[in-house]
């Protein structure tokens, strides 16, 4: 005799709804598109520049970036290695949220706070250091647009980490979605920070 | 029937305030959905009367009905009102009222930020409005109304990005079990992928925009001060963008014909297609490029200017050529039952053809139909097109919202003279620009025959004007004492057509 008790066969299965992770991947597509077309113009502008003679005189320079401009390349550089850390540490906020550990979790969390907070501060003091005027010049106008768009950008994904650790600290531990899609917003930010530190930063 | 939008209770103890507030703080996505819809529909009677002015003006060169110094602004205002005023929330308005409805979600993922979106954009639009009265729209003369129209431009392309995400994600998150992508409504198909167009696009812009802002507030020296609007948001405001924005009237008609028909769809896939080639208009979008082809030369340097024209111009058409043709195949079966929104649609559709086309032959060279008003008809016959469509979406899924009918004789007649109207406005731009009638001017040397084409022209929004009255006025008497719906307009508002 079957011990198995008689049921009805289950129904479809229902489609998980990760909303928070398709809204995030949307959002990071639109960051994508919003910073790549500011780093077109940026190019177009900076291959159209005029030629001028190298101060030695040995060469011919694009007249982009003004003689008297100096880029701070460690604030720069360590802006692009923080960023770096911040999706290990969020990618560590997943796996703990994966294993059910809130204090991991809110632990993971907070460290990506800190190193947002240090990118920002960062920023801040590139622009201190470089002490230049938006009307200066058309690099100075396009250097100040984007890259305070781009911390924008962190200032919105600062929001974002300051929700998952509140939810993290209320014990939330059914939130993993929320903490995929805080990670995937930061990979995106990272992806596209990138691009422009290359650009910007780096080729100038 | 759970479709009907009905008045809750609390809402009538709490007066008229309460009311007020239930409908501005509503999450329900019909009430999101008229909201921005019934906005719309205010700036679309004021660019359609903008319209009916200007084609007045151009009648006789002398003429002193505009301010000369306005006209610039005012064909301006013409332009973005029609695009972000009028096609791109009546559009997202629709599919919020209509897509959750029909994959059997009871609410709008993130009903509040979307929501929050069309504030964004009412906000958005009044500023922009408020900046064209005070000369300050592209090329305008008051530095500090232009840079209102920027702040404005960008609550606008803020607000449409977020309702766009709002619709993306419930169609991706929110079927009913089992409803795959390829089970969901052709309309909500073309919901879809007119928001992920959207959510690529618009970023671009405003990405432009932000540079323009930023120089135009302190130097006005690198993007060519209030002309540089022009210059570099400019493709925004025309083709391909357009397009992007009549995606969703072949998602209409093939949902109107599919209800028709009762499913009886051949080669349903075949549809989804057709929405999907018309998408390819992004591609030009995003780049900013026209893919002009000039037709005279080395057959090499012909070849290397046609396969990008062809890809980048000739797609979209193909796309709207196959639902047509798709759409006239299924009314082949004899079981059909009219419907009078088909009217509406199916013209709507064919004036967005007709626009797509008269673009083609716009990016041929030789043709030098640029900067003469034949650009503008391609405008005309596009987003009126959409608007037309649009009444005829309004006419189908409207009793569905709100459960009363639409009577079928006025609306079979608008929009049949709403098709009359919109060749009557832009047909005769299209000869106009043959004999190079230049654009966005009222005065000096308009070309030849120009006073008859331009009286046509004019009569045509004249026509048009009235249709969206009418249809304004209808919708409102309809819905206050229509004739109840039955249950079978319900049975097909969530049919896999």
């Amino acid at each position: 005799m079957s011990t198995t008790a008689p049921a009805l066969n289950s129904g479809p299965k229902i489609a998980m709804r990760r909303q928070a992770l398709v809204l995030t991947g949307l959002f990071s597509a639109a960051s994508a598109m919003l910073m790549g077309s500011m780093l077109a113009i940026w190019l177009q502008f900076r291959a159209n520049a005029p030629l001028r003679e190298s101060s030695d005189g040995s060469k011919m320079l694009r007249d982009w970036l003004p003689e008297n401009i100096k880029i701070p390349e460690v604030a720069t550089n360590t802006m692009m290695m923080t960023i770096v850390i911040t999706c290990i540490m969020a990618q560590w906020a997943i796996y703990s949220s994966r294993r059910s550990d809130s204090n991991h979790t809110s632990l993971a969390l907070g460290v990506v706070l800190l190193t947002e907070i240090a990118m920002i501060n960062a920023q801040i003091a590139v622009y201190l250091q470089m002490n230049i005027g938006v009307r200066d010049s058309s690099y100075t106008m396009m250097f100040y647009s984007i890259t305070a768009t781009m911390t924008a950008l962190m200032v919105i994904g600062l929001g974002f980490t300051l929700l998952a650790m509140f939810r993290s600290f209320a014990s939330r531990v059914s939130d993993h979605d929320l903490i995929c899609a805080h990670a995937v917003y930061w990979y995106s930010l990272t992806v596209i920070f990138a691009a422009m530190w290359f650009v910007v930063y780096v080729q100038k | 029937m759970t479709a009907v939008d009905t008045i809750s209770p609390t809402s009538s103890g709490a007066g008229i305030f309460g009311l007020v507030s239930e409908w501005l703080m509503t999450t329900s996505h019909r009430r999101i959905g008229r909201l921005l819809v019934a906005s719309s529909v205010f700036w679309m009677l004021l660019v359609v009367l903008v319209g009916t002015l200007l084609s007045v003006e151009r009648i006789s060169s002398t003429s002193d009905l505009v301010d000369p110094t306005s006209t610039t602004q005012l064909f301006s205002f013409f332009r973005v009102g029609l695009i972000f005023g009028v096609m791109a929330p009546m559009t997202l308005g629709l599919a919020l009222a209509v897509v959750p409805m029909q994959i059997g979600s009871q609410v709008l993922a993130f009903a509040r930020a979307a929501l929050f979106g069309v504030y964004l954009w009412i906000f958005g639009m009044v500023i922009v409005g408020v900046a064209y009265i005070g000369n300050g729209g592209p090329g305008g003369g008051d530095p500090q109304m232009v840079d209102l129209f920027l702040v404005g431009m960008a609550l606008v392309v803020a607000g449409l990005i977020v309702v766009s995400a709002s619709i993306a994600t419930t169609v991706l998150t929110s079927r009913r079990a089992g409803m795959t992508l390829i089970d969901a409504p052709i309309f909500v198909w073309s919901s879809l992928i007119t928001s992920i167009s959207l959510i690529l696009t618009l970023p671009v812009m405003a990405g432009a925009l932000i540079y323009v802002a930023v120089d135009h507030s302190y130097a006005r020296a690198t993007f060519g001060a209030t002309d540089g609007i022009n210059s570099w948001v400019g493709w925004a405001l025309t083709s391909p963008q357009i397009f992007l924005l009549a995606i969703s009237t072949l998602g209409v008609l093939a949902q109107i014909v599919g209800t028709m028909t009762r499913g009886k769809q051949p080669l349903r896939g075949g549809l989804f297609v057709g929405v999907g080639l018309m998408s390819t208009a992004l591609v030009g979008t995003v780049t900013q490029s026209f893919y002009a082809v000039q037709l005279d030369g080395e057959l090499a340097d012909i070849a290397k200017s046609l396969v990008p024209f062809l890809l980048f111009n000739a797609l979209p058409i193909l796309g709207v050529l196959i639902v047509l043709g798709l759409c006239l195949l299924a009314m082949k079966n004899e079981k059909a039952k009219p419907s009078a929104a088909f009217v509406p649609a199916f013209f709507g559709v064919g004036m967005v053809s007709t626009g797509m086309l008269g673009n083609a032959l716009l990016r041929i060279s030789n043709l030098k139909l640029s900067n003469t008003v034949f650009e503008e008809a391609v405008l005309v016959y596009v987003g009126y097109g959409v608007i037309l469509s649009s009444l005829g979406a309004i006419a189908y899924f409207g009793p569905r919202i709100w459960g009363r009918k639409m009577p079928t004789i006025p609306v079979i007649g608008l929009g049949l003279l709403g098709a009359l109207g919109i060749v009557l406005a832009a047909l005769p731009y299209y000869i106009a620009g043959f004999t190079d009638q230049p654009a966005s001017r009222t005065t000096g040397s308009l070309g030849d025959n120009s006073q008859i084409w331009n009286s046509v022209a004019a009569l045509g929004q004249a026509i048009f004007l009235l249709v969206t009255v009418a249809f304004v006025g209808l919708v409102v008497k309809s819905s206050r004492d229509g004739e109840i719906a039955d249950d079978e307009i319900f049975e097909t508002a969530q049919a896999n057509v």
